[in-house]
């Protein structure tokens, strides 16, 4: 290879800058590929983009080529010399190469929408945010009245992503029609479900189509104020919205005069602090008012009596972050998209004991299996998969019989389960749902903010059955005393928290019995630690 | 992190006493300049919101992330939700704490590494996940573990 030749021009290579990534070793592999660079004296530029979402191939490293852009992956830092030497800056072959990134199957097979960009440019970068597709949401959004921009967000279909699947025009309707001399748009991200990290993604790898999103909602309802309520868990994701928020607004995206339009929005990043039911609506609220994050009884809606008592726009992260694709290819092109009654398309988070965990976007009606073992590739320690958790903490177990399931809101209701936020995880055979149904008492215990004494009372009372049900004491009576709690917590709760624990506790009871039988081995951890074992066989961890 | 100093603290709390909703803001501050809640603070803070202690105190020891007590040189925070639990977080939670022969919420008698249970880090693809110092580790394993100990408390 003739070094001079190359070093004629200056080649981009892309290293996440994602978490995920960043957690098996991201930022060393980006070092090192710059420090090859200059050693061999090539000109190589290092962008840290978001991430592709494959994550079991991370760091994915993808070198921008004439054909397009090449990934290998995953790459440690031990691997960047030999790359250098197998020219991968020319996105030749190596034992790491995965071909055109666009063409790997688990990313081609997508319908990517929400996360149209995420991945592919540098994420703090608006002129990369502009060069695809960027504000031409908001620039169309400027060109109809409010009440056209609610319609169009009505006619996509478009329900909220959190988990509650509300829809999300009707939502903007009723904060347009309210009279106020100040409204707000809260953003909720503060992803607390266990298997979920969607919105982590978009923070981190698209941060700017979240400002676009909140602008248009706030050009549509009239408000002039923004909150983002980013948990203290993402730190990372909380550093990179407040860079993008202060660079669109040096570029007149937020302030007094959006985009040149007259219209004033202003938005801040708040960070939680550690409180799963921060993510519920209105205890989300009393946090950012500076409080104990207890809920508020509802009515009244946030809509009408939002933060600070005035009507707000409280919407999850990835329905804000897919109103201004719905803005700019029309509602018609979102809607067409999806099954029955769930429009567009779903986020699905892939986790937990998975081969190919990572980001799936595509329509609803997919179903479990194709998700899980299509693109999933079964359980990462090869053993048979047992139970499925879909929806966070609160969502049900299923058994592996329920796999034909479509991922459709509807039809996880008709199975007593709930899709909430699209976070799938999987257990192998080695799940004790005892134990999983004990957890979900006892998270709802640690988690419970108080307010109300079904949650508050009755996940501690929850705990303690589910123990006497193991330790075989009267297993009867107090299965039918469990059965008995669950239906008063999901009738009793004010809120999702204590009203929907008992769908993991029962699922876990009824579609797995047999865990609940006499059960002396309880305190003694499960057998073969999966977690223990490296899915990927790799021979090397970078922190090994 | 520094020792208490309350001009500081009172510094810290006039940058954000006046934005909306600012309580959270200021205990954010106070924590990353003194690495918990001092008990002096509370006064200070509830004189600059004209709050009284008892909200302090409240919303203090409702978030699980304000501490009461100084933490070591270095905080392990290890998930335990579900998705970690399938690739057996618990397990890996039996080591730490062997090794370091501490519990979880406690902190190692030379002060160096205080370990913390937390309800996902979002890095469930790529479970057991952690966070050391604030920075991200994924499928974690005994041996990750112990390198990643091991070098956080040879470098303080």
């Amino acid at each position: 290879m003739s070094t001079a030749k190359v070093a004629t021009r200056s080649v981009r290579v892309y290293v996440p800058c994602d978490s995920a990534a960043l957690s098996v070793g991201a930022s060393g592999v980006a070092r090192a590929i710059a420090k090859q660079a200059v050693s061999r004296g090539l000109d190589v530029s290092v962008v840290r983009n978001g991430s592709r979402g494959l994550f079991w191939l991370e760091p994915l490293v993808e070198v921008e080529t004439p054909r397009g852009r090449i990934a290998y992956g995953p790459v440690s830092t031990e691997a960047v010399g030999d790359l250098f030497d197998a020219g991968f800056l020319d996105g030749k072959p190596h034992p790491l190469c995965l071909g055109p990134t666009e063409e790997i199957p688990y990313l081609k097979q997508q319908e990517r929408l929400t996360f149209a960009r995420c991945g592919i440019v540098d994420p703090l970068s608006l002129s990369d945010y502009l060069a695809n597709g960027g504000y031409r949401g908001l620039q169309r959004a400027l060109s109809l009245t409010p009440e056209e921009i609610v319609a169009e967000v009505t006619n996509s279909g478009l329900r909220g992503r959190g988990g509650a699947g509300f829809p999300t025009g009707i939502k903007w309707k009723t904060v347009l029609g309210a009279q106020s001399d100040q409204k707000y748009i809260c953003c909720n991200a503060d992803e607390g479900d266990s298997g979920t990290y969607a919105d982590r993604m978009i923070m981190e790898g698209d941060p700017f189509v979240l400002i676009e999103g909140m602008t248009i909602a706030a050009i549509a309802v009239g408000a002039t104020e923004g909150y983002i309520y980013c948990r203290s868990e993402y730190p990372h994701a909380f550093r990179s919205m407040q860079s993008a928020i202060a660079i669109a607004r040096e570029n007149g995206y937020l302030g007094a005069n959006v985009a040149g339009s007259g219209k004033r929005f202003d938005l801040e990043v708040r960070l939680g602090a550690g409180a799963y039911i921060c993510g519920e609506e209105t205890s989300m609220l009393e946090s950012l008012e500076g409080r104990r994050g207890q809920i508020r009884p509802k009515p009244p809606l946030p809509a009408l009596e939002g933060l600070f008592g005035k009507p707000t726009v409280v919407n999850n992260l990835i329905t804000l972050a897919t109103v201004p694709i719905i803005l700019d290819k029309g509602a018609e092109y979102y809607r067409d998209f999806g099954m029955g009654k769930s429009r567009g398309t779903l986020t699905i988070q892939l986790a937990g004991n998975i081969k190919h965990g990572g980001l799936v976007e595509k329509a609803f009606g997919i179903t479990l299996h194709d998700a899980i073992y299509g693109f999933g590739g079964g359980t990462a320690s090869g053993r048979p998969l047992r139970a499925v958790q879909v929806g966070g903490p609160l969502g049900a177990y299923f058994p592996a019989s329920f796999l034909d399931t479509p991922l459709d809101y509807e039809a996880f209701g008709a199975r007593k389960g709930m899709l909430g936020h699209g976070g799938i995880v999987v257990f192998d055979d080695t799940v004790d749902l005892a134990k999983q149904a004990r957890f979900a008492m006892e998270f709802c215990a640690i988690e419970s903010c108080g307010k109300c004494t079904p949650c508050r009372v009755g996940s501690t009372r929850g705990v303690e059955v589910i123990d006497r049900i193991i330790a075989n004491e009267n297993r009867t009576r107090n299965l039918e005393l469990l059965d008995d709690l669950c239906e008063l917590m999901t009738d009793g709760s004010l809120c999702a928290l204590g009203g929907l624990i008992p769908l993991p506790v029962m699922s876990a009871i009824r579609n797995f019995p047999e865990d609940f039988d006499k059960r002396a081995d309880f305190d003694k951890p499960a057998p073969a630690p999966p977690g223990l074992i490296d899915p990927q066989n790799r021979e090397t961890h970078p922190w090994r | 992190m520094q020792a208490w100093d309350a001009d500081r603290a009172q510094a810290r709390i006039q940058e954000l006493e006046r934005l909306p909703g600012a309580l959270l803001p200021i205990l954010h501050a106070l924590q990353e300049e003194f690495g918990f809640i001092h008990p002096e603070a509370t006064p200070l803070v509830a004189h600059a919101l004209n709050i009284s202690h008892a909200e302090v105190h409240g919303v203090i020891s409702f978030y699980h992330d304000f501490r009461h007590a100084s933490p070591g040189t270095h905080v392990l925070k290890i998930c335990r939700a579900e998705s970690c639990q399938s690739m057996g977080c618990d397990a890996l939670i039996q080591h730490i704490e062997k090794r370091l022969g501490v519990k979880l919420g406690e902190t190692t008698p030379d002060q160096s590494l205080t370990v913390e249970q937390v309800f996902c880090l979002g890095n469930c693809a790529l479970s057991p996940a952690v966070m050391l110092d604030g920075e991200p580790y994924g499928r974690v394993s005994p041996s990750v573990a112990d390198f990643l100990i091991d070098s956080s408390r040879r470098a303080q």
